[in-house]
């Protein structure tokens, strides 16, 4: 049976424990952060290679913009530009939706693909399937109008999942908006963006 | 009692889910599928059965006034170590299972046999009664997972059963889950009556 307490062993019980744990963590963490980092590294490697043209190395780079902070990828081949990936999130239906954009390098969209998301299975969870994203591909900003059709833009919304539908649009909307940022300046053209605010995504 | 009577005991008699009710919050939350399900089983197994040896092992030491936060510690250890292994050798579950790695520490399975079994007797016995309510949690969990991936996605361990025009979505949302698990309580009950 345990043996009987005083605040002399009971300190000292609690010292020895933690300080095994703590020793013991320290180590495995060691062990293990290696395998981690390159984990996570193939992870990003991975979503960038779904969203762009090949490219050979990726640097990654922090943009804030209209008071939200992006994470923004620059894809080189040769030293020459060929891409740039921008992580969005927004909110959808069912909490943050989280995507990945890719641009070429004359800032029309190449690929979007879902990081994370939480919408509702069966009926908002679709907008990770070709029916829907897909016709992201290839969209020129300065052409189509980033809006669900509803709402007079040139998107096909998932049958019921407008809101869904319309969160995606606006990710995708605003990463146009950051991608033309990030490209050097005598190239940017001025693209014309349909601004959907706050309102639209909390209906 | 023989060693096979623990193992079966928390499988059966004892099991943690359909029996003691215990965890109830990650059993439900987890068992979207059946895959995730038996992943979350097997992960609160290797916490049990490590927590369960180390705690029959220093149970002696302790002071009693201070056991539960020394138990606290030890499995807040395992589950740490666990996470950090299964997200460098196993991300994709990881990424599946991640916010609930966490809180197997808060599991009331794993302190409740620690309390209740695993400081009253040796090192052998309580990994065995580990393997038990683990495999009983595991299985519980898989069954679960199994009925409302079946009925809510059509499929089975990802391989497609039912075609997808017939799939009762609530099955896969949290009132599915209640309401399977409320049937297989009962089942349960009957079967080993």
């Amino acid at each position: 049976m345990a043996a009987k307490s005083s605040f002399l062993n009971m300190a000292l019980c609690l010292t020895l424990i933690c300080l095994v744990c703590s020793a013991l963590l320290g180590f495995v963490n060691t062990l293990t952060a290696e395998p981690i980092a390159k984990a996570q590294q193939q992870k990003t490697f991975n979503a960038l290679s779904a969203v762009l043209p090949s490219f050979e190395d990726a640097k990654e780079e922090a943009v804030s913009l209209d008071g939200q902070d992006y994470r923004c990828y620059i894809a080189t081949t040769d030293t020459l530009v060929s891409g740039y990936a921008v992580i969005s999130k927004v909110t959808g239906f069912g909490g943050t939706l989280e995507v990945m954009v890719g641009f070429d390098a004359e800032g029309k969209v190449w690929s979007t693909s879902v990081l994370s998301h939480s919408e509702t299975p069966g009926l908002g969870a679709k907008c990770t399937e070709p029916a829907f994203k897909d016709q992201f591909d290839h969209l020129d900003p300065a052409v189509k109008t980033l809006q669900v059709k509803k709402d007079g833009g040139d998107i096909d919304a998932i049958t019921a999942s407008t809101i869904t539908s319309r969160a995606y649009t606006l990710a995708v909307a605003n990463a146009c908006k950051v991608a033309a940022g990030l490209r050097p300046v005598e190239a940017a053209e001025p693209v014309e963006e349909p601004v959907m605010e706050g309102g639209a995504e909390n209906e | 009692m023989n060693k096979l009577q623990i193992i079966v005991r928390g499988i059966v008699k004892e099991n943690p889910t359909f029996v003691l009710l215990l965890g109830i919050c990650p059993t439900l939350a987890t068992t979207t599928s059946a895959l995730n399900g038996m992943s979350m089983g097997l992960a609160t197994m290797a916490v049990l059965i490590l927590s369960n040896m180390t705690i029959s092992a220093i149970a002696r030491f302790i002071p009693d006034k201070v056991r539960i936060p020394s138990y606290i510690v030890v499995i807040a250890t395992f589950v740490t170590l666990l996470q950090l292994l299964m997200q460098a050798y196993v991300p994709d579950i990881y990424a599946t299972l991640g916010l609930f790695i966490p809180l197997i520490v808060v599991n009331c399975i794993i302190l409740g046999r620690a309390e209740a079994f695993a400081n009253k007797n040796g090192v052998v016995d309580s990994a065995l009664d580990g393997v038990g309510i683990g495999l009983g949690f595991t299985l519980a969990l898989t069954l679960l997972g199994a009925v409302r991936e079946l009925l809510g996605g059509g499929s089975l361990f990802g391989w497609r059963i039912i075609p997808s025009d017939y799939n009762i979505l609530a099955f896969v949302l949290a009132p599915g889950a209640f309401i399977v698990l409320a049937y297989l309580i009962v089942a349960f009950k009957k079967l080993t009556k």
